[in-house]
């Protein structure tokens, strides 16, 4: 049985997520999964607890996307053996499309994630996308937010065909795009401007020789290497999760993006940022561009979010009740 | 026509798959059917073994036993064939990754009756390309599995010249839902690779090669359809010969003769008035039988009451009577082959034929077998069939027999017994053969252990062929477990392809399947959040067509489904089970080991504080047992009579609102 929603404590649950602990952390991404509206006021209640008690720029949020079968869920078991070797503990959040017909979903990335059953350092949930075609569902960058409180490093991994490479790195610290060979995809993602995105691009089973060799010289001579974010040139690796090499590479560099966030001290700001897109997007969704409008407009909804250190749904349901007036006060 | 002017064809080899609780007691049943006109023997291992674990491993927990043999060593296979001399005797044995090391202490005993190896004869069947498409007895990758599938071919026909170092299946793809198109395509594609692989590894002289060939034999599966099955065996002795002399260039004719053994279907056997099964199996026989041209060379039948749970002696005698009732009783075996020139059988072969190539070349074009079950392509396709199968028989399109119509009956006298109509292993076997094995263990020269393991792991890395090696590692006295982890650290592990990501046209409307939909919808949002659904296969039991196809439905129905395929250990679902957050696990487990695989799962769940998600199962589960769970906390046990699957799906929903306490929707 479920805890009934009065007796669960938030400040307990809150502690018990930032220690690690499982159970806890499993029960929390329920909660926060659970759109019903005493279990939003707790999740709000939740990620206010958690951001009270941990630093802002805790953490390494990473954006895991590329095309179907480029081969992402085993590049990131690969990472997350050289993680565990380098002490490091990973939560991953694995994003698999749903059926358009019923709603249900098969959701079977863990099999590619395969990792010990006795390892309490890696976590693994898996989340379909429920719908939102082209874009990740609104549950996964708060459930990230868990994730990051409870771990060292979180992942994000989504199959990426397209407008989700972009959503992902609006949430994500680092986006790492994984790239097929032979594939014409990832050039033709190029042309689209989809790889202005990601900071850095890997191209995986180099084990298949000449193909992948290709693919890197490809994307190696056609990408403009300044990132848009400045300060950061965008690699090529190259790397193959079945032979194990470019592996820690990869780490290492993942790694320094993070870093050089840190050192112009960008990560904080930037996740502010996408905080205040996060709901932005969410207050479009329900409300539209009328909405925004009535509010000032996109920038002046930014620059309120930007003063505002309530949680992620307060900043939201504060500026949706100024939508709908006080007497519209329906749950989000 | 007097009985003694009549020239009768020799019968074909008649078996009974069957081993269980100790190689003492599976020696015992061995004389016993031998003693009764079997002409062979069929060894069944149990999982532990076909997977690679000693039987005091805690992955081998319930399992010791059950479904076959337990072989950990030397002095078991030894025992397994005490006063069978070896060289009187034909001995085919279902065993797949670990082939070569039980074909290994084959020889070791044979050597220790003072039998020369070269006299062997039988069969091993080593043939893991379908393990990982049906089955799931496979250990290692692909690529070092179809190494040892050709290390083991080409050793023995070099050195036990009348084995049959292979038998390619076609049974478990029929299994795992393959249409005999599809059984055709690919097992004659598995033929291919393997004999590519045998040929690129250098070991056999080219001139040598078609001796290779003439060694591969099959194993087939045939269903109650018997007039289709006949002509498949006619297509694969024609695709065969094509393949033997256009591909391999074979001139010698017998060499290009396909050689099947053959066990009719288990799939279609039904748990419901299981006696049909009778009538069932002798058709099947049929199928296999008629065409004198297409004959089996050797038979084994199922038991009546295989769906029920483990054959006892006498149900495995009354299979094997089935089988000397047609050979000795009917005239079938003084005619020549009755279907030559029928045009309408001809019509039917050529039909079949041509889907097969036409399949055979989709599976060429992704480069071969090997290629085209990693990437889930087989897998996915056989799911599809199935899937098809199951609707049809939901839809009453496709007629069983007492199962989706004419399901009156009269109370059976055939399960009445207090014994429930099956077989039941003694639970005291398994401690049995674990303190016998940790004596074997402190008796023997470790240093010799030691030492045969170094060698076979220098080979296993060199590339040598793994035979030798292994055969000196049977004389030392090294376990199953010990061969398999050496080759386990040099090869490492895989997991397969679930195949259940297929896209189905067509799954909308039936009603009853709207109506799930709309319970598990509303559930859903009264819950706050989509219902999750855990479906687990723990234990070391790899038929996985259960859970896959409860998998489809379930996503059909809209629940969001993790499946994460077989042979998982209690702890890893139960952590699957709480790091997903699902409202529901649904076990499937076929082995027999359901109660003890149940309980440590329950712990598991306990111990991670994770106790709070109901549990439900599926299998093969007697009603005793049925009871025993139920009183332990399951909330539902399924079996193979539970056919409607949109009932399964209202009962699972049912389950989950319980559990939250929601009231129970009408």
């Amino acid at each position: 049985m479920p805890q009934p929603a009065s007796s669960l404590d938030i400040t307990g649950l809150a502690e018990a997520v930032c220690r690690g602990e499982r159970a806890a952390l499993a029960r929390a991404l329920n909660l926060l999964d659970d759109q019903r509206s005493h279990s939003r006021e707790q999740a709000s209640a939740l990620l206010r607890q958690l951001e009270a008690q941990q630093p802002g720029d805790k953490g390494h949020l990473i954006g895991m996307t590329g095309p179907p079968g480029a081969g992402k869920s085993s590049l990131t078991a690969a990472l997350i053996s050289v993680w565990r070797q380098r002490g490091l503990r990973v939560g991953v959040l694995a994003v698999d499309p749903s059926s358009p017909i019923s709603g249900g979903a098969l959701l079977g990335d863990r099999l590619r994630m395969k990792t010990s059953a006795d390892d309490d350092g890696v976590f693994i949930r898996s989340l379909a996308c429920r719908g939102e075609f082209g874009g990740l569902s609104a549950e996964v960058w708060p459930m990230s937010l868990v994730m990051l409180a409870a771990f060292d490093i979180a992942m994000i991994e989504t199959v990426g065909v397209g407008q989700r490479e972009i959503d992902v790195s609006r949430i994500c610290d680092t986006t790492c795009y994984v790239a097929q060979p032979g594939s014409g995809d990832s050039v033709q993602f190029l042309k689209a401007g989809i790889l202005e995105v990601p900071h850095v691009l890997v191209v995986n089973k180099e084990d298949m020789g000449a193909v992948a060799r290709r693919t890197l010289a490809e994307l190696g001579t056609a990408l403009s290497r300044g990132h848009a974010d400045g300060n950061w040139e965008v690699p090529v690796l190259s790397a193959s999760a079945t032979s194990g090499t470019g592996i820690e590479a990869l780490a290492d560099t993942l790694a320094k993006h993070r870093s050089t966030l840190q050192l112009s001290q960008c990560l904080l700001t930037r996740r502010k940022r996408y905080r205040a897109q996060w709901i932005l997007k969410r207050l479009q969704d329900e409300f539209g561009s009328h909405g925004i409008g009535q509010l000032g407009g996109e920038q002046a909804v930014l620059e309120r979010l930007a003063q505002d250190n309530t949680s992620l749904f307060e900043g939201l349901q504060g500026l949706r009740q100024l939508l709908l007036g006080p007497a519209l006060n329906k749950q989000i | 026509m007097s009985q003694d002017t009549v020239k009768r064809d020799r019968p074909w080899l008649m078996r009974t798959y069957s081993g269980h609780s100790s190689a003492k007691a599976s020696n015992e049943l061995y004389r016993m059917n031998l003693s009764k006109g079997q002409t062979g023997l069929s060894v069944a291992f149990d999982l532990p073994t076909q997977t690679g674990y000693d039987s005091d491993h805690p992955l081998a927990r319930g399992e010791v036993g059950k479904v076959g043999v337990p072989i950990d060593h030397i002095g078991d296979m030894e025992a397994l064939f005490d006063s069978i001399p070896l060289d009187q005797m034909n001995t085919s044995m279902t065993i797949n990754a670990t082939a070569p090391w039980l074909l290994a202490l084959y020889v070791a005993v044979a050597e220790r009756q003072g039998v020369d190896p070269a006299k062997l004869e039988g069969t091993t069947q080593n043939d893991v390309l379908k393990e990982y498409l049906s089955r799931g007895t496979y250990i290692f990758p692909p690529a070092p599995s179809v190494r040892l599938t050709t290390d083991l071919i080409a050793y023995t026909v070099e050195n036990i010249p009348k084995w049959n170092p292979t038998n390619i299946c076609s049974y478990h793809l029929q299994e795992a839902g393959a249409t005999p198109t599809q059984e055709l395509a690919y097992a004659l594609s598995t033929a291919i690779t393997i004999l590519d692989a045998v040929r690129e590894s250098g070991q056999i002289p080219p001139d040598r090669f078609a001796a290779v060939v003439g060694r591969i034999s099959f194993f087939v599966n045939a269903g109650i359809r018997f007039v289709e099955e006949t002509c498949k065996l006619r297509a694969f002795g024609a695709m065969w010969d094509k393949v033997a002399r256009e591909r391999y260039g074979v001139e010698d004719e017998k060499k290009r003769r396909f050689r099947y053994g053959v066990q009719v279907n288990s799939l279609g056997l039904t748990e419901s008035q299981p006696e049909n099964n009778v009538q069932r199996i002798v058709l099947e026989m049929l199928a296999v039988t008629l065409s004198k041209n297409a004959r089996a060379r050797a038979i084994q039948l199922p038991a009546w009451n295989e769906a029920l749970g483990l054959p006892r002696p006498w149900d495995q005698q009354w299979a094997l009577r089935m089988q000397q009732v047609l050979a000795l009783e009917t005239d079938l075996l003084e005619y020549g082959d009755l279907l030559d020139g029928s045009p309408v059988v001809e019509a039917k072969v050529r039909e079949l034929i041509e889907g097969a190539e036409a399949e055979m070349a989709r599976v060429a074009e992704q480069g071969g077998m090997v290629q085209a079950i990693e990437s889930g392509y087989v897998k996915r396709e056989l799911v599809k069939s199935h899937t098809r199968r199951m609707r049809d028989i939901e839809s009453g399109d496709l007629k069983i027999v007492g199962v989706n119509c004419y399901r009156e009956t009269a109370e059976s006298p055939l399960t009445g017994g207090s014994d429930s109509g099956i077989m039941k292993v003694d639970v005291q076997a398994e401690r049995d053969q674990i303190n016998a094995l940790q004596a074997f263990r402190a008796g023997r020269d470790q240093s010799a252990v030691d030492a045969a393991l170094a060698k076979l792991r220098a080979d296993a890395v060199d590339g040598s062929n793994i035979m030798p090696g292994s055969i000196a590692c049977a004389r030392a006295g090294v376990t199953t477990g010990e061969w398999s982890e050496v080759l386990r650290e040099v090869f490492g592990e895989y997991r397969a392809p679930t195949g259940i990501d297929i896209a189905m046209a067509g799954q909308a409307g039936s009603e009853a399947m709207d109506q799930v939909r709309a319970r598990v919808r509303k559930t859903s949002e009264e819950l706050g959040r989509p219902l999750r659904l855990l479906i687990g296969k723990p234990g070391l039991d790899g038929h996985s067509n259960g859970a896959e196809q409860i998998a489809v439905k379930g996503r059909d129905a809209g629940f969001e489904i993790v499946y994460e395929g077989i042979r998982l250990t209690p702890s890893h679902i139960a952590r699957a089970a709480q790091e997903e957050g699902v409202h529901l696990i649904g076990l499937s487990v076929l082995s027999g080991s359901h109660l003890e695989l149940v309980e440590d799962i329950q712990a598991e769940l306990a111990r991670i504080g994770a106790s709070d998600v109901p549990l439900i199962i599926g299998g093969i589960i007697p009603d005793d047992d049925a009871q025993q769970l139920l009183d332990h906390g399951v909330q539902a046990v399924f079996t193979p009579k539970d056919v409607d699957m949109n009932l399964i799906m209202a009962n699972m929903v049912d389950i989950i609102r319980r559990d939250n306490g929601l009231e129970e929707l009408a």
